[in-house]
């Protein structure tokens, strides 16, 4: 029995639930923290920060899944749908953080906002690319849907993960080192997607 | 003619010094000894004579523990926090300023020299950044206005160009231009440097400044975006032409020559129209942002009829 199998096999005795429960607690403590105003002169930058930064994260880590596999045969795929459900909760708590506090429910501005900044504008679009895998993050909606489609219509992660990494880099004034990194991250993990897929065409067409 | 209100008085002298290094936690209680034990390095500076001003504002200044853990000063890196980790690294002593360009008497001035025989003078200013926050800081200063008068600009100079130092080895920042283009530049139009609410400050809160606020002699430009009050100056140079600025070279179609605050021109990334005062808590208000950080009354006829939208 090889490496990679030896670690699956200890990664199926894994549960994936304390995901759901664990997952949110790094938020909710630094929400915490927020509220005692232990964030320094800032702590609203800092909450809306983070939340955003972790989703990002967790988004990315979704993302190394598939490659993982495929390279190591290490298989984290029984965790994917649960890291990214929290990555969900993050960016829904990075959101109500912007609207409520940051924009303090200033609805003109909000929606004018949303038009006229560009990274404003990419986040939404984040945010509305994941709602759909949220709703459909269950094995009642992979039946009905049927895999094929299932799939299909989860490569919206993709376009999330390319958001989220695009709005961080456009918030920043001159180049600091994390967006920059997150940026190359996520472009590479689409990359190397979009490069297997051009293979497979490749390998069709011979085969016809 | 304004007048000058002589007062020797410090903030230790009518606040105790807890209340002032750290506000929110003293109201916190328990935390805030040890968190204000911590401080008393930062505030252990030479104590400043210093009058009152009547430019100053009557809003509360921000503590000491914000002023000087939430800073931009790129040279000690690009995190709000960098600055208070790595600014004690840098060397303040001995410090002199290069004077040249067009002005009558250039040399090398040493800071001792530049701050003796002139009138230290209190400066509550409301502090406006281009981020949309903001902070009130009781600055320690002299008049601009003072130093170029006894440089003596020429007849044709027409602008002020500033640089802070360079030394990568102990601004750590500074080890990669990739941020920034080093050394940062600033400029003024002369007769703004010339308008008295503009400040070389020296200290804050009664005390030496801080490093990580531009130690030991920065510029203070209350009605401009933040960026343009520049840091750790070691070079004044008097021009007939617009001096180079950082922030215009790095994105000249976010950041002009000018940058006054303005709510009704938006960077183009964020609106300009409201701010948050750092420092008030997670559920503090909005504000809106004042036309010239609301020191119009002092600064806008330095404009006339400029189209301040093309002049951002």
């Amino acid at each position: 029995m090889g490496a990679a199998q030896r670690i699956n096999g200890v990664l199926r005795k894994i549960p994936s639930w304390p995901i759901y429960i664990l997952g949110p607690i790094p938020g909710l403590w630094v929400f915490w923290l927020a509220i005692q105003d232990r964030l320094g002169a800032d702590p609203l930058q800092v909450l809306e920060h983070s939340l955003g930064e972790r989703a990002l994260q967790l988004l990315v880590l979704t993302l190394l899944v598939t490659p993982v596999r495929r390279l190591t045969g290490v298989s984290f795929l029984k965790f994917r749908r649960a890291v990214g459900l929290v990555a969900f909760i993050y960016v829904v708590g990075h959101l109500l953080t912007w609207l409520v506090l940051d924009r303090q429910l200033d609805l003109a501005e909000i929606w004018k906002e949303i038009v006229l900044r560009p990274y404003i504008t990419i986040g939404m679009v984040g945010f509305l690319a994941m709602v759909p895998l949220a709703v459909t993050s269950n094995n009642l909606s992979i039946r009905k849907m049927g895999a094929a489609a299932w799939s299909k219509l989860h490569r919206l992660a993709y376009l999330a993960a390319f958001a989220g990494a695009a709005h961080y880099l456009l918030l920043v004034k001159s180049w600091p080192t994390e967006p920059i990194v997150y940026a190359a991250v996520v472009v590479a993990l689409l990359a190397i997607r979009a490069w297997w897929a051009a293979r497979r065409r490749i390998a069709r067409r011979r085969a016809a | 003619m304004r007048t000058r209100f002589k007062n020797d008085m410090g903030y230790s002298d009518v606040t105790p010094k807890s209340a002032w290094l750290n506000r929110r936690d003293l109201l916190k209680g328990a935390g805030g000894a040890s968190i204000a034990a911590s401080l008393a390095g930062i505030a252990d500076g030479a104590v400043l004579e210093a009058s009152k001003s009547i430019y100053s504002t009557d809003e509360d200044p921000n503590d000491l523990e914000d002023i000087t853990s939430y800073n931009n000063f790129y040279e000690f890196g690009t995190g709000k926090g960098d600055p208070a980790r790595y600014a004690g690294e840098l060397t303040t002593k001995p410090w002199s300023v290069v004077v040249d360009g067009m002005v009558g008497r250039p040399g090398t001035y040493a800071y001792e020299d530049i701050v003796s025989g002139v009138a230290l003078e209190e400066r509550i200013y409301r502090l406006r950044c281009v981020e949309a926050w903001s902070m009130v800081v009781p600055w320690i200063g002299f008049e601009l206005s003072e130093l170029l008068k006894r440089v003596e600009p020429s007849p044709g100079a027409k602008f002020v160009a500033f640089e802070t130092l360079v030394r990568p080895e102990e601004m750590r920042g500074q080890k990669s231009s990739f941020v920034l283009e080093w050394p940062y530049r600033e400029g003024l139009r002369l007769d703004e440097a010339m308008n008295p609410l503009a400040i070389l400050a020296v200290g804050l809160y009664g005390e030496e400044m801080p490093n990580q606020n531009g130690a030991p002699i920065r510029l203070v430009v209350p009605w401009k975006y933040g960026f343009k009050s520049i840091k750790s100056i070691v070079r004044i140079t008097l021009t007939d032409f617009q001096p180079p600025t950082t922030w215009n070279m790095q994105a000249p179609g976010e950041y002009g020559f000018y940058s006054n605050v303005n709510p009704n021109v938006d960077h183009p990334r964020w609106s300009q129209a409201s701010e948050r005062r750092v420092g008030s808590g997670l559920f503090a208000r909005r504000m809106e942002t004042r036309m010239f950080n609301g020191y119009e009354e002092y600064v806008a006829e330095l404009y006339g009829d400029m189209d301040l939208r093309a002049n951002y």
